[in-house]
C-alpha cells in the first residue's frame, strides 16, 4: 500500500477523530460558502484572480525588479536567496548582525518549506510561533496539519493536556477561553523579549514596494511593533503588480480560507519604523525551475487559502499529515511531485478526483484535472510499481478485444458464484475489506441482448 | 419533446461494470429510450470507455480501448449511456486520440441519459410513477464533469438536470441530505488504491441518506452505488440501491 494510504488507515483507526475532524472541516466549507455566496460576482473575481496570476507569472522577473527597486527606495533591505539553504542563512546573517538570540515568527509557509526554525534552534537562536494553532504543534514538535488551521487535528482536551505540561495550566481544564488566556499570557512575553520578528508573506505588491501580511491574531504586528528589526519571507509568486490587484485577493482569501469576509488584520508593511530596519527575503527555492514545466505551472497560482483542503473529501477524513509534505491536501498533491516526483509519487492517487477542488479555488487551478495528469506522468516516468504496471496492460488487453472481455466477464461472474466465500474474501482483495461484491448475475446484458433482441 | 431524434440512429453504450453486474440497468435504459419511441442498437463488440486504466494513469495502454470505442459507435448520431462517468472519460480524455472525424463526433455525441433526456429529446412526461422516499447521490463526474447541475462551491445560479427528471416521477418524495454533493468514495480505482478512506467516505455518505429518511438511494452512476450497495450489505442496513433509469422506467408499482 502507498504512503497516503497506509498513514490514512491510520488515523482512521481512530473513527471518532476522523469524523470529528470531517464536521470541523465541513464547518468551515459551509461558512465558506456563506460568505462566497454573498458576493454576487464571486465567479468573476475567481476568474479575475486567475487573470492577474497568469499574468504576473508571465512577466515575474520584471514584477520583482520593479518591487525591489521600489523598496530599496523606501528604505527596505531587499535580499534574494535561490533556495532553502541560502534563505536560512540570510535570516541567520539578519539575527546574527544584531547579536539577537530570541526571535518571534508568525505563520509562513515558506519558513516550514525551508526548515527555518529546527536550522536556527542548532545555531542556539530560540524561535517562537506566535500564530496560536503553530504554537500548538510547536511544542508538541509536529509539523502543521493544515495550512490555515494547523492543529485542526487536535481536541481542545489534548490542547490542554499539552498547555498544562507546557505553560503550566490547570490539570483538566480545556476551556478554550481559559487556555487561549494562558497562551496570550505566555505569548505576550515572548513578544516583549523578541530583538527581531518574522513573518511570511500573503501578497507583495510590485508598483508600491508593500507586502502585506494577513492574520486574525494580530501576532505579525504584535512582533513587527515590538521588535526593532522586521524580516518578512516570500516566495517569488506572491508578487502581484497593482495596489487594485489587493482589492481582487483580498476579497477572495478570508472567505476561501475561514469565511470570514475579510481577515482581522490585513497589514501593509512599506518602510522601516523609526529607528527600525526592515528586511524581505525573496526566495525561489525551485519556483523559477517549476515556472517552466508548462504542464504544472498553474499550480503555482496557489495563495495558500486552504479552501480544497477543507473541501476535499479524502482530507477531511485522512488528515494533513497523511500527506506527509508541508503542503497537504489536493494543491499539495500537485505540488509536491514537482521537485520530489518519485518520493511522492502515491500523493496525485490520493484523491477521488471529484472536482469540488477546482471548484473552490479562488484562482481557478484546475487542481483535479492536474492530479488525472500526473498520473499519466507517474506512468511516463515508470514510477508506478510493478503490480500496477502489469495489471493494468493485462486490463488494456481485455478490455480492447470484445472476445477476451466476454470470456473474462463470464468466468469471473461464474467464479464469484461458485467459489467458497473464504477464497474469494482473501487478503488480496481489497475491495472486500469493508465492502460486499456486487452479486453476479447469471447473464450480461451483453447475454442479454444477445438471446432477446438481437 | 423533440420528435426529429426519434429519426436518428441512437448506440447505447453500456459500461463494463453495469454489463457484467448490473445488466437490469442496461435493460431499463434500453427501456426507456424505447418506450419514449427511439429506436436503440446496441453494437455487440462494445467492451469498456477505458476509464479504469487512464485513471490509473495508463492513458497511453487505453488507446486501443479508446478505438474500440470509437469503432464501435462512430456509425451513430447519438450515443447514450446510463453513467455520467464513463461519458465524461469519453467527451474529455479522448482528446489523446488522433483528432479524425469519427472521434471528434463520437466525443461530441456521446450523452448521458439524463442529459440526453432533457437537452436532446426535451421530454416532458414520460409516464414514471415511484411511491418512494428517494435520495439522490450526485455523482460526481456527471455534476461536476457533465454540469448536469450546479455543485454546492459554484456561486452561480442554481440547476439540475437529474432533479428535473425526477420531479417528473409521480409520487415520488425526494429526500434533501446534509451535504447535497459530497463524493461517495469510489473514485474508480481510488476505492483499490485508498481503501479505508473510500469505505469511510461511502459509510458517511450513507448515513446522510439514512439520518434523512430515504428507502431508496439513487444516482446516475451505478459505480457509485455498487461502492454504496458494498459497503450496505457489509453492514447489513435496509437501504437500497437503484440506478436512476430503473426509476425513471418505472411505471406502476
Amino acid at each position: 500500500m502507498m504512503a497516503h494510504a497506509k498513514n490514512a488507515g491510520k488515523f482512521l483507526q481512530d473513527d471518532r477523530r476522523s469524523d470529528w475532524q470531517d464536521k470541523a472541516l465541513w464547518a468551515v466549507r459551509q461558512k465558506r460558502d456563506i460568505a462566497a455566496g454573498q458576493v454576487k460576482e464571486w465567479e468573476k473575481l475567481r476568474e479575475q484572480a486567475s487573470q492577474i496570476k497568469e499574468h504576473t507569472l508571465s512577466n515575474l522577473d520584471g514584477y520583482l525588479l520593479d518591487f525591489e527597486e521600489i523598496a530599496l527606495q523606501n528604505g527596505v533591505k531587499v535580499h534574494w536567496a535561490t533556495d532553502a539553504e541560502e534563505f536560512n542563512k540570510t535570516v541567520l546573517q539578519i539575527i546574527r548582525a544584531k547579536n539577537a538570540k530570541k526571535v518571534v515568527k508568525s505563520k509562513s509557509m515558506l519558513t516550514e518549506e525551508c526548515g527555518l526554525n529546527p536550522f536556527l534552534e542548532k545555531q542556539g537562536i530560540e524561535i517562537t510561533d506566535t500564530d496560536l494553532g503553530e504554537r500548538i504543534i510547536q511544542f508538541r514538535k509536529e509539523p502543521p496539519s493544515h495550512i490555515v488551521l494547523p492543529a485542526i487535528h487536535l481536541k481542545k482536551e489534548e490542547v490542554g493536556e499539552l498547555f498544562h505540561e507546557k505553560l503550566h495550566t490547570e490539570k483538566g481544564n480545556s476551556d478554550p477561553t481559559y487556555l487561549t488566556g494562558a497562551a496570550r499570557k505566555h505569548l505576550r512575553k515572548k513578544f516583549l523579549e523578541a530583538d527581531v520578528a518574522i513573518t511570511g508573506v500573503n501578497f507583495a505588491v510590485a508598483e508600491s514596494g508593500t507586502v502585506v501580511v494577513c492574520t486574525n491574531e494580530g501576532n505579525a504586528d504584535m512582533g513587527v511593533q515590538a521588535a526593532k528589526v522586521q524580516v518578512h519571507c516570500m516566495g517569488i509568486e506572491k508578487i502581484i503588480p497593482k495596489t487594485e490587484d489587493l482589492s481582487v485577493f483580498i476579497r477572495l482569501l478570508a472567505r476561501s480560507a475561514t469565511g470570514q469576509s475579510i481577515t482581522t488584520y490585513t497589514s501593509h508593511y512599506r518602510k522601516p519604523k523609526p529607528r527600525g530596519e526592515m528586511h524581505v527575503i525573496i526566495v525561489d527555492n525551485g519556483r523559477s525551475s517549476h515556472l517552466g514545466i508548462t504542464a504544472h505551472r498553474n499550480s503555482l497560482k496557489c495563495i495558500r487559502c486552504g479552501a480544497c483542503m477543507n473541501t476535499c473529501p479524502v482530507f477531511r477524513r485522512s488528515g494533513g499529515h497523511s500527506y506527509g509534505s508541508v503542503i497537504p491536501g489536493p494543491i499539495g498533491s500537485i505540488l509536491a511531485p514537482v521537485h520530489r516526483t518519485k518520493e511522492k509519487k502515491d500523493l496525485p492517487f490520493a484523491s477521488s478526483l471529484c472536482g469540488s477542488c477546482s471548484n473552490v479555488c479562488p484562482v481557478k487551478i484546475d487542481i483535479h484535472e492536474q492530479l488525472y495528469n500526473w498520473r499519466q506522468e507517474l506512468n511516463e516516468k515508470k514510477l508506478l510499481s510493478t503490480t500496477k504496471v502489469v495489471s493494468l496492460r493485462i486490463a488494456g488487453k481485455l478490455l480492447s478485444s470484445n472476445r477476451l472481455y466476454n470470456f473474462s466477464g463470464k468466468t469471473a461472474r461464474w467464479a464469484l458464484r461458485h467459489m467458497p466465500r473464504k477464497v474469494i474474501y482473501n487478503n488480496l482483495n481489497v475491495w472486500g475489506k469493508g465492502r460486499e461484491l456486487p452479486e453476479p448475475p447469471e447473464e450480461s446484458f451483453k447475454e442479454w441482448w444477445n438471446k432477446n433482441k438481437k | 419533446m423533440n420528435d426529429q431524434v426519434t429519426k436518428n440512429r441512437i448506440g447505447l453504450f453500456i459500461p463494463c461494470y453495469i454489463d457484467q453486474f448490473y445488466p437490469r440497468v442496461g435493460i431499463a435504459t434500453l427501456g426507456l429510450l424505447q418506450k419514449l419511441g427511439l429506436e436503440v442498437d446496441y453494437p455487440v463488440e462494445q467492451t469498456c470507455c477505458g476509464q479504469p486504466l487512464a485513471n490509473s494513469g495508463a492513458e497511453k495502454e487505453a488507446i486501443p480501448v479508446y478505438k474500440n470505442f470509437v469503432r464501435n459507435f462512430s456509425k451513430y448520431d447519438y450515443v447514450v449511456s446510463p453513467s455520467g462517468s464513463c461519458v465524461y472519460h469519453v467527451s474529455e480524455h479522448y482528446n489523446i486520440l488522433e483528432q479524425t472525424d469519427e472521434v471528434r463526433k463520437v466525443r461530441k455525441n456521446t450523452y448521458e441519459l439524463c442529459e440526453f433526456l432533457v437537452d436532446i429529446l426535451k421530454v416532458d412526461d414520460f409516464g414514471a410513477s415511484f411511491p418512494h422516499k428517494v435520495g439522490l447521490h450526485q455523482s460526481c463526474h456527471g455534476l461536476r464533469g457533465l454540469k448536469l447541475g450546479t455543485p454546492s462551491e459554484l456561486i452561480t445560479e442554481r440547476n439540475s438536470k437529474v432533479h428535473q427528471l425526477l420531479n417528473k416521477v409521480k409520487g415520488i418524495e425526494l429526500i434533501n441530505l446534509d451535504r447535497e454533493d459530497e463524493c461517495c468514495g469510489f473514485g474508480g480505482t481510488f476505492s483499490i488504491f485508498e481503501p479505508d478512506v473510500s469505505v469511510k467516505m461511502g459509510k458517511s455518505r450513507i448515513h446522510d441518506h439514512e439520518t434523512n429518511g430515504a428507502e431508496i438511494i439513487t444516482a446516475t452512476d451505478m459505480s457509485c452505488l455498487m461502492h454504496l450497495e458494498g459497503i450496505i450489505r457489509r453492514e447489513k442496513k435496509k437501504v437500497k440501491v437503484m440506478h436512476i433509469a430503473e426509476i425513471l422506467n418505472s411505471s406502476n408499482l
